[in-house]
């Protein structure tokens, strides 16, 4: 195809209706005589629930109703999970708390009232006598006896793993040295900036329930609650109308969206619940939360023999949609960018009194990142050889690809040399390491940290997930000549409606305000998967070129019936059927509309004129497959065609990151010197985009190397509930990043795209902390735990 | 119970009896429909619901409506004059600025803000005056260039 828009950096067409503030998040949506909802959660980690007195609240101003666990237990079904593993104990996680709550935020009651104000007061009359119970806050003390929070299970013990390939003992015993290190990844909030929200409402005459929820998965939530409160699938339609980021955290199918779903039919009203922030901290999903133990093992040369990974998994309280199949993508990912012939992951995934881990932005990678970069570092810091050195030394060479790992992967295809060539030279690497020694001798600390990760997109073969990995797209030209692409993945930031306009408008010969891209709506758009996984593009955005490319076949029939000409002597160019002879001549670029607006006449459309044309415009085409008056034999009315992707393989994006601070001796704190960036993500439709996302992606990587961690306290408190403890990143304090990026397509998906969207989370943090670790090495520092925080940095320089 | 107030948003004079206790965020979305200004957190420390009072950045969170009573107020709605976007708005579609876009209109207020004190700020200047914005998803990077575009458009600097 031409590619006039794809690889282009063209603006947003999502961006008008957001700048002017005139764009509709789920809040924004308004509907007559809708009620509001409030929650009342558990205030304790870990206790039994006596009694629940809603009395005063039901006699409050404005409250209309008040559920608790026993107006629902027998109606609404259990908050699924999707994570199917061998032996995986699964609690009975209902919608509102039974007999106990097990953690801060548990929901108890749903306080329903004609305002969202009078909602909030009642809140405070419902009364709930707990009587407390032992907590358990620790992963480690949750794998090794002490409380059971489920008494049914005996253990705390959800599931244990092992996996890899190649015989670990042998592999350590046959190395010259064995490194160990105990390394935390720390539990993140995600922090939408727009928290969940849900607005149900009940069609009692038609019987159909229509749900509007903040989500990432529309078809996936239209399955999962029409099976958890019993209604038909057919009469359940789930709207993602504006989506205010995800990160994962939308991944899911939560409580919230089957009780305010379920409620609207008991009051036959629209119901609505906009979590506020401290809800969202409390009881929308965590990321990571993994305390490990790695074992890797090198020769003297530097060259790796074999890696161990025995990692404890805090799960939380219960599972929400994939909490339990987080770890086993940590245990994918352990080869990182390298030759490693043996690789055993031990897996213990425990409950604790929090709220559950899921997939935030990466989900299991930058765990596997991070392990194997810090590994990488010690190895290095152990022999004396450079970082980057070691690294590249255990590279596959392009060559090498597809490459097999001892996780059990293809990598698709990679040049991982060339990136890490080029960002060393994008930061003058010699001559920065120079700078440093200069600096030690003067007594400054500056380090340099060194990230060569890959990771894995395009999330996925069917046979490796759990509900289908596939997607899909429906795209029609119209009679007037526009194009409307429905896609079954579901964009909210990252820009599809613009990037999968490129590619359809390049693959039609159509011009780009032409074409219209939907989604998030399961009454509109064909069934789909959804956004995450760093999946849309690379799986969604080829379902659309395929079905475009169907499309085409059934234009290129009925272009030669019109035309009177052989199929096999008409070419497509620009937008335009036209016989080869003719070829050279017929024009391209911008076709006029077919019908222009305000011009159609009354009643009938215009007949195509194709008397002494040599060549037709797909949109005439179009136009003419709708009249459907002379249509060669056997050919269906209308010009739209369906495709469901069902990608082969994963795909294996990846880059070097390099990031140079100092550290200020007085304060512990750090200065960014220079963060520069190399990432490869194959085919690249519109690079502006492909830069938003590292950058996000980058800081949300810093944040974890920095600042962010959900902290509970021994009694299952959570002491970081607002934005006030959580600290997210601000602008002032990152550091500006170059990028650049190298192309090595995917043979994976004809787009020859990987995908972006997790690339900077998971390739960032060992970079930054190998930076801060490096600059700290004259202090024997080999290792820090995440966040690394100006008094740990500074009590290690003042000790 | 309820207070008389008189507000004026976006150049429109609006009456109300409003009870006191409710916010301005809510006043504007609930009361006038204006939805655009968005509630990211209670606590004052993401910057979403920032519109300008008397031609002052403030959190429209954390202040109640009857507060504003006699004042002027303006929204994301109401920036663009005659249908043609501010600057920064400008800025914040040519340099990719926004992707889910929830942060953004109080982001763009802020903005705005910083460039009526300070038509040229320099890079530093700009990102610690959005440091009361939260932004999860572009990491900063190209609303400051955002931000730069619009000074050069507003300086005349091209």
């Amino acid at each position: 195809m031409a590619t006039k828009y794809v690889g282009q950096r063209i603006k947003r067409t999502e961006d008008p209706r957001l700048i002017k503030g005139l764009a509709h998040y789920v809040d924004d949506i308004r509907l007559p005589d809708t009620l509001h909802v409030a929650f009342v959660r558990s205030v304790y980690a870990h206790a039994r629930i006596n009694s629940i007195d809603t009395s005063a609240a039901l006699k409050a101003p404005g409250v209309v109703a008040v559920y608790t666990g026993k107006d629902i237990a027998e109606k609404i079904g259990p908050v699924p999970c999707a994570g199917a593993l061998p032996g995986l104990k699964v609690p009975d996680y209902r919608v509102l708390a039974q007999d106990k709550v097990y953690f801060v935020g548990h929901p108890i009651a749903a306080v329903v009232a004609t305002d969202a104000y009078a909602a909030r007061d009642a809140v405070d009359l419902v009364s709930v006598d707990y009587e407390d119970l032992p907590v358990v806050v620790d992963v480690e003390a949750a794998a090794n006896g002490g409380p059971v929070i489920y008494e049914t299970f005996g253990d705390n013990i959800a599931y244990k793993l092992t996996a890899g390939e190649g015989d670990i003992e042998a592999a350590l015993g046959s190395a010259d040295r064995v490194l160990k290190q105990r390394i935390v990844h720390q539990r993140l909030a995600p922090i939408a900036m727009e928290g969940r929200g849900v607005l149900a409402r009940y069609f009692p005459g038609e019987g159909d329930l229509t749900l509007w929820s903040s989500t990432q998965i529309p078809h996936l939530m239209r399955t999962q609650v029409a099976l958890m409160i019993g209604i038909a699938e057919n009469k359940l339609r789930v709207i993602t109308p504006e989506v205010g980021g995800g990160f994962g955290s939308k991944l899911n199918v939560y409580a919230e969206e089957a009780l305010l779903s379920w409620i609207s039919m008991q009051l036959n009203k629209p119901v609505k619940w906009i979590e506020t922030r401290r809800e969202n901290i409390q009881a929308t999903i965590h990321g990571r939360g993994q305390v490990g133990y790695v074992e890797i093992g090198c020769k003297n040369d530097g060259t790796l023999t074999g890696l161990r990974y025995n990692v404890f998994a805090d799960l939380g309280a219960y599972h929400q949609l994939l909490t339990p199949a987080i770890p086993t993508l940590t245990g994918l990912m352990l080869s990182g960018a390298y030759k490693i012939p043996a690789i055993q992951i031990n897996v213990t995934a425990c409950f604790t009194n929090k709220m559950a881990t899921d997939a935030y932005r990466g989900a299991g990678r930058p765990e596997a990142t991070y392990v194997v970069e810090r590994a990488l570092d010690l190895v290095a810091a152990e022999l004396g050889i450079d970082a980057a050195e070691v690294r590249r030394r255990n590279f596959p060479a392009p060559s090498e690809f597809p490459f097999h790992t001892a996780t059990g992967l293809e990598y698709d295809s990679g040049d991982y040399e060339t990136a890490l060539n080029n960002a060393q030279a994008m930061i003058g690497y010699a001559k920065l390491r120079e700078e440093q020694k200069k600096a030690r001798a003067e007594g400054r600390l500056i380090g340099i940290g060194i990230s060569t990760y890959v990771e894995i997109c395009a999330l996925g073969p069917s046979q490796a997930m759990p509900a289908g990995g596939w997607e899909s797209a429906t795209v029609r030209i119209d009679p007037t000549g526009t194009v409307t692409v429905l896609t079954g993945a579901s964009p909210h930031g990252q820009g599809q409606e613009t990037s999968f306009a490129q590619i359809a408008a390049d693959e039609l010969g159509v011009d780009l305000n032409d074409v219209t891209v939907i989604h998030g709506d399961t009454g509109i758009v064909q069934y789909g998967i959804g956004t995450f996984g760093s999946r849309a593009t690379a799986v969604g955005g080829t379902a659309v070129l395929v079905a475009i490319q169907k499309l085409k076949e059934k234009a290129h029939k009925i272009a030669a019936h019109m035309l009177k000409s052989e199929a096999s002597s008409l070419a497509f160019e620009g937008g335009r059927y036209s016989v080869q002879a003719a070829k050279a001549a017929a024009a391209t670029g911008t076709s006029e509309p077919v019908v222009p607006v305000g011009e159609a006449p009354g009643g009938a459309l215009p007949e195509p004129q194709i008397e002494g044309k040599s060549s037709l415009t797909i949109q005439e085409i179009a136009l003419a497959a709708h009249i459907a008056k002379d249509l060669p034999p056997d050919t269906e009315p209308g010009l739209s065609a369906t495709y469901f992707y069902e990608p082969k393989n994963f795909t294996f994006p990846f880059g070097t990151h390099i990031c140079a601070v100092e550290v200020d001796r007085d304060t512990g704190d750090l200065k960014f010197l220079r963060y520069v960036a190399v990432d490869d993500c194959g085919k690249v439709i519109n690079p502006m985009l492909v830069d938003g996302q590292l950058h996000g992606g980058i800081v949300q990587s810093l944040g974890q190397a920095l600042f962010e961690e959900v902290v509970y306290d021994e009694q299952g408190q959570l002491v970081t509930g607002t934005l006030m403890d959580y600290a997210v990143p601000r602008a002032s304090q990152i550091p500006w990043l170059e990028l650049d990026r190298t192309e090595t397509p995917s043979p994976v998906n004809p787009l020859g795209v990987k995908g972006v969207g997790e690339a900077g989370t998971i390739g960032a943090t060992p970079a930054i902390v190998g930076a801060i670790v490096d600059a700290l090495a004259p202090f024997g520092v080999k290792h820090l735990d995440m966040p690394v925080k100006p008094e740990a940095i500074w009590k290690i320089v003042n000790a | 119970m309820k207070k008389a107030i008189s507000i004026d948003v976006n150049g429109v004079t609006h009456e109300n009896e409003v009870e006191p206790r409710l916010l301005l965020v809510h006043y504007l979305r609930d009361v006038l429909g204006l939805t655009g200004t968005h509630v990211g957190c209670e606590t004052s420390l993401c910057g979403a619901c920032t519109v300008f009072i008397d031609g002052q950045a403030v959190k429209s969170c954390t202040m109640f409506a009857v507060q504003a009573n006699g004042s002027s107020v303006k929204t994301i709605e109401g920036l663009a004059t005659n249908g043609d976007l501010h600057p920064v708005q400008e800025g914040f579609w040519e340099r990719h600025g926004l992707q889910c876009g929830y942060c953004t209109p109080g982001m763009i207020m802020a903005s705005a803000q910083i460039l009526e004190r300070n038509p040229k700020p320099t890079r530093e200047e700009i990102r610690h005056g959005l440091d009361g914005n939260l932004c999860r998803c572009t990491g900063y990077q190209h609303i400051v260039e955002a931000v730069e575009y619009a000074s050069r458009k507003v300086s005349g600097a091209g």
